[in-house]
């Protein structure tokens, strides 16, 4: 098997993340460790509650993105696309009357769909990854509209469907430990994201892809397909994206979304995934969303003004991606 | 092979065009023929373009609803279009370059910053062509009238109903939606200074942006009751922002704990009154905006002379009123 050669490749990546991941993580608890100094309203349960529920749906967004990030490609149709599969789970439930699972498969499914066209057209029809998901983050958002009439669809009839996102699953096992299921749901979606990109075959193929397609394509395997695949995966999670959002605001809002895709960006490459492709970490994404949430929050509850949190989270970035410029020009 | 593909991509772009269409006329910025007209717009009905701030809230569907009525009493043909957020200044005035293109009889036009687009006003001077604002003002006397609702003096009342509430006195918060347009700004402020000048135990602790995003707002919310914990109430300068509030101390359970006070309506803010999370809010009318702002804009092409402003008034609604008629007329779902 021709594919020995790109499997050996694995355990390289997987040290050089580990000390990454210990950066990224090491600046999480020195922010939470500042921001706790700073007010006394920063770390307690509740407050904690909140970051983690504000990062659940942004978080599910960088998530997904991860993947297509390590094929080298992006996806910045991500945010639209969201918005859609929030208001086809709102036509399902809401305006065709289905049970909320139906209308959860349907959100999904949409996510994946939309998903797959990206992918068919970045594999088979060879338009750049930046230009296909440019064209479907304007397809997705101009159908969210049509579709919805541009009108917010609303759940308040239906009070099962709150509960995906709101409701406490844990809270009901042990009493007083009441996390949201939409954190809970983040959480388990980063483990299966995890195991999907280190321990099976469509994450070792993303790796290849990402490092080198060409030799990729040389040792047999169909790049094209696995590509095709790999951008519908991206597509579920923001289909799963989507369902949270929709649930905690118990609307599928038609407009909301847009310019999310970049807040997924920013959180998967504080996280160390990088912009070129081959490398990355699930981890390293979800320490990179909490970053984010972190910041924004303890920012906010320090009453900095908005304008300056906007400043702060810029040069965040762009020192997360220096320190990933050092590390590789140390190697 | 490739030939099947290009067969398919014939088929798709045959199919596109076909949902094109047919989807149009449900597209944000479709043409709106007032009832009986056939003719097409080249004969000498007049007119007129509405250019307003966005489809995200249903506020902006509200004023559509009225300026189209306004266009089928008045036997004239409106355009009604709008950005798809409230901070897409430069996409605004694109859209009201093309407007002006067309050499319309008048233009009715929601600014989503007081100051950009004073350039292409001035251009409408020189052609011509009567501007009508509406919604926010302009920084220029070159519309003829803007028809709006006083929104400084509105959110003054909604500060006085605040006081009352709280019974005078503790910390309370404002989620605003942005800070440049004349709304956020006169209702941020409107708010700010009758607190300031009427309350003196009142204090407002902090003032954040969600930018009219659900989200956004209610994640804002949570940290200030997060940073400031005897809070006692939080005011929503509009439908996105006060949806933010009322999600917010909802995930809190701070439901009676703080009061909620919002702006516009919109079916969310109307079902959180009635089951009492949010104690009331402040409603413009935007049906009446609409419908003034085509009226103005019509007379004013027929060289009427007219008020430089129109005001399209407000109302405070809570439990006891929502349900009355002349209440219900300015809200919308």
């Amino acid at each position: 098997m021709n594919n020995t050669t790109v499997v050996e490749q694995k355990p390289q990546f997987a040290i050089k993340s580990g000390l990454q991941q210990f950066l990224v993580f090491g600046s999480l608890i020195l922010l939470v460790i500042f921001f706790s100094i700073a007010s006394d309203n920063f770390f307690n349960f509740s407050n904690i509650i909140g970051i983690l529920l504000s990062t659940a749906v942004i978080g599910v967004l960088a998530l997904g993105s991860t993947f297509v990030i390590i094929t080298g490609g992006i996806d910045l149709s991500v945010g639209t696309v969201m918005t859609l599969s929030a208001v086809m789970t709102g036509v399902f439930i809401t305006i065709w009357g289905l049970p909320v699972p139906v209308g959860i498969v349907g959100g999904l499914l949409t996510g994946a769909l939309c998903g797959f066209i990206s992918g068919f057209s970045i594999a088979r029809l060879g338009i750049p990854p930046f230009i296909a998901t440019l064209a479907m983050m304007m397809i997705a958002k101009g159908l969210a509209l049509v579709i919805s009439e541009a009108k917010p669809i609303y759940f308040t009839d239906n009070e099962v469907f709150m509960e995906i996102s709101l409701g406490s699953v844990l809270g009901d096992l042990i009493p007083g430990f009441d996390i949201p299921n939409a954190v809970l749901i983040f959480f388990i979606v980063a483990i299966f994201g995890s195991i999907l990109l280190s321990k099976t075959i469509v994450g070792r193929y993303n790796f290849a892809i990402g490092s080198n397609e060409e030799a990729t394509r040389l040792s047999g395997i169909n790049v094209r397909n696995w590509k095709i695949v790999i951008y519908t995966v991206t597509g579920v999670f923001t289909g799963i994206a989507g369902i949270l959002m929709a649930s905690r605001l118990n609307t599928a809002h038609p407009s909301l979304g847009a310019g999310y895709e970049l807040e997924a960006i920013a959180a998967v490459i504080i996280g160390g995934t990088s912009l070129s492709g081959g490398k990355g970490t699930i981890l390293g994404t979800v320490i990179g969303a909490l970053i984010m949430s972190v910041l924004t929050n303890g920012l906010r509850i320090m009453s900095v003004p908005q304008e300056w949190q906007t400043v702060v989270v810029g040069f965040v970035i762009l020192l997360a991606v220096y320190a990933d410029i050092l590390r590789r020009r140390k190697s | 092979m490739r030939k099947g593909w290009m067969m398919a991509a014939l088929v798709l772009v045959v199919f596109i065009s076909a949902c094109s269409s047919n989807g149009g006329s449900k597209s944000p910025s479709a043409t709106t023929k007032s009832p009986g007209s056939e003719a097409p717009a080249k004969t000498e009905k007049l007119y007129v373009p509405v250019i307003s701030k966005g489809f995200q809230h249903q506020f902006w569907q509200a004023v559509r609803i009225g300026a189209e009525k306004a266009a089928a009493e008045l036997n004239v043909d409106i355009t009604y279009e709008g950005t798809e957020t409230e901070s897409q200044v430069d996409k605004q005035l694109e859209m009201l370059q093309v407007a002006l293109d067309k050499k319309p009889s008048a233009i009715g036009f929601a600014a989503l910053d007081s100051q950009a687009s004073i350039p292409y006003l001035k251009k409408a001077k020189d052609a011509g062509i009567p501007v009508i604002a509406f919604d926010s003002g302009v920084d220029s006397d070159i519309p003829l009238s803007t028809v709006a609702t006083d929104n400084a003096v509105a959110a003054g009342v909604a500060a006085d109903k605040m006081a009352e509430l709280i019974g005078g006195d503790g910390e309370i918060a404002i989620i605003a939606h942005d800070q440049t347009s004349r709304t956020g700004i006169d209702r941020r402020d409107g708010f700010k200074n009758r607190i300031e000048e009427k309350y003196p135990n009142i204090k407002i602790v902090d003032i954040q942006y969600g930018g009219g995003d659900h989200l956004k707002s209610t994640d804002a919310a949570k940290a200030i009751m997060q940073a400031y914990p005897n809070l006692k109430g939080i005011f929503g300068t509009n439908e996105g922002s006060a949806i933010g509030v009322i999600n917010a101390v909802m995930e809190a359970k701070a439901v009676g704990k703080v009061t909620i006070i919002g702006y516009d309506s919109g079916k969310a803010q109307i079902d959180a009154i009635k089951n009492g999370t949010m104690a009331g809010a402040i409603s413009q009318n935007p049906v009446g905006i609409g419908y003034e702002t085509v009226k103005a804009a019509v007379a004013a092409a027929k060289g009427e002379t007219i008020k430089p402003a129109i005001d399209s008034g407000f109302v405070w609604y809570d439990k006891t009123n929502i349900d009355n008629e002349d209440v219900k007329a300015v809200l919308y779902e």
